[in-house]
């Protein structure tokens, strides 16, 4: 492992560790700032320690001292008094590494705290949790690295200045901090998972990133089954990843895909959580859609698919959060089992249906629900909606081909 | 760590409201008044006059000037306040949410300084 590298992974364990030591996050990052530099200065020269970690925590903590005795002087100095018998030396106490995991989770939920604004959420948890640059994360949203910069300022301001606590919130709350976590992980993959056309190859990292987080959540929550829901969904969706893109780096859709290329480890192990978070019987929407992806996963084809079952959960899902995007696959699902006047219902009775003017899946699911109905011109009129909405050559090709078969029937 | 706690609300809908809405909401005012004591966080607490009682008072070029009525026209106005003395911003948000009337808006500010 390259310099670089070890630095960068032992950066959220020392970051969350300075942070309990010194008490503020931004005086925390300033000391692992100055640690990181050093080690960058140090280890070629005079070696490598066996423990980063142990390293920068004892360089940022020894530097923290260090700043507290001068300001000790300084005031000393202005008091008029005699400066103050120096402290005594830093003690190479050893890193306390029972606590590592409970100071990484509170700054989790610091970092996702609802009482900070979601893109700021997110910025936090891949500065701090994942360790990524400003730049990095500038790049990977495609966003201004300087407007970048100042939200994540301004959120850790409101950190300082609100109070807004470092700890792990309690019993009565855990389960709705949970989720706002879970959520910011959900959105930093989903970034990188609806940008996966190959022309930006850090934005897909976006997926291996926030599995690394989901992972960490799964490991610090022990046994939450939503926490554990969403790595199952996250590895479900990464596992179909080899699948999504064509050779034109065009998205392939679910029932094209080559499923000999995805991934069975993943699915393996997402299959073992989602099935274990189940049995716990505390359901959650990302326990739901772990569920649904999970029916999708183990289909051996797209004709296969469970898709009865499939929308039963969709209806569950849709109680738990009420949105369109839920009840389109739920109408999607009826559809596919055979529920076409069930499906068109659920459609034409959205209470968005003037936003979803401008949804693609709306207008495909719709096009469908009324072609299988045989109600040809509201099907054509669906269809060319569709068609005047997409952008991918494939759906553009699907499109085309069922308005030709509407006509020519 | 000392928070305000400012009430947002349409006046005029608190004047729609029936005896036995308007009793549920000084309920639910009562609760969490308690659970502020019983924390010892409770520093005060004042209902404020609708804002057709408010005058304004400005400067312009060098002379001050009395308007009637708010500072803003807007569609909530501050009704009351509360101030309390916190370990976070999460207890100061606790307190905020016993107060579940569905037409309030209730902001939690940190206070930066206070004078006696």
């Amino acid at each position: 492992m390259s310099i670089e590298v070890r630095l960068k992974a032992a950066y959220p364990a020392a970051l969350a560790t300075l942070r309990r030591i010194c008490g503020e996050l931004q005086q925390a990052e300033d000391l692992l700032q100055d640690a990181v530099e050093r080690a960058l200065r140090s280890w070629p020269r005079d070696g490598e320690p066996e423990d980063a970690l142990a390293w920068l925590v004892t360089a940022g903590k020894h530097r923290w001292i260090d700043l507290q005795r001068r300001q000790g002087l300084q005031r000393g100095y202005e008091l008029g008094q005699l400066p103050a018998p120096s402290a005594p030396p830093p003690d190479a106490e050893a890193l306390d590494r029972s606590r590592i995991n409970d100071d990484l989770l509170k700054l989790i939920f610091t970092c996702c705290h609802p009482a900070l604004a979601q893109s700021a959420q997110i910025a936090l948890t891949l500065r701090t949790i994942a360790g990524l640059s400003v730049t990095e994360i500038a790049a990977a949203f495609v966003i201004d690295p300087r407007a970048l910069e100042q939200r994540i300022t301004r959120a850790k301001r409101k950190i300082a200045q609100a109070a807004i606590p470092y700890r792990v919130p309690d019993h009565q709350e855990l389960p709705a901090r949970i989720s706002a976590v879970a959520c910011v992980i959900y959105l930093i993959f989903n970034e990188g998972y609806s940008a996966a056309n190959g022309d930006h190859p850090l934005r897909s990292d976006l997926c291996v990133i926030a599995i690394g987080l989901a992972r960490q959540l799964h490991r610090l929550c022990g046994k939450n089954p939503e926490a554990d829901g969403l790595l199952a969904l996250l590895l479900f969706q990464h596992a179909r990843a080899a699948a999504r893109v064509g050779a034109d780096g065009e998205l392939i859709t679910l029932d094209r895909q080559d499923r000999g290329l995805w991934n069975r480890a993943l699915i393996a192990e997402a299959s073992v959580l989602i099935d274990q978070a189940l049995q716990r019987r505390q359901p959650g929407p990302y326990q739901v859609q772990a569920a649904i992806a999970a029916l999708h996963c183990e289909s051996a084809s797209a004709d296969q698919t469970d898709w009865a079952q499939i929308a039963e959960l969709y209806a569950i899902l849709g109680r738990m959060q009420p949105n369109a995007v839920v009840t389109i696959n739920h109408a999607v699902a009826l559809l596919k089992c055979g529920r076409r006047d069930q499906a068109l219902n659920l459609l034409d009775t959205l209470p968005e249906r003037e936003q979803l003017e401008h949804y693609l899946p709306f207008h495909v699911a719709r096009g469908a629900a009324l072609h299988e109905l045989e109600r040809r011109t509201e099907a054509l009129l669906a269809y060319q909606r569709a068609l005047e909405l997409a952008r991918n050559s494939a759906t553009i090709r699907h499109l085309s081909g069922a308005i030709d078969q509407i006509r020519s029937s | 760590m000392k928070y305000a706690i400012l009430i947002y609300s349409s006046e005029s809908y608190w004047d729609s409201l029936g005896e036995a809405q308007r009793e549920a909401v000084i309920a639910d005012h009562g609760k969490m008044q308690e659970q502020m004591r019983a924390d010892g966080a409770f520093v005060c607490g004042h209902r404020l006059m609708d804002t057709p009682t408010a005058s304004t008072v400005v400067h312009r070029q060098g002379a001050s000037e009395i308007i009637d009525g708010p500072f803003a026209e807007t569609k909530e106005q501050l009704g009351g306040f509360y101030l309390v003395e916190c370990e976070h911003l999460d207890q100061a948000i606790g307190y905020a949410r016993i107060l579940s009337s569905e037409t309030a808006s209730i902001e939690v500010r940190p206070v930066m300084f206070s004078v006696d």
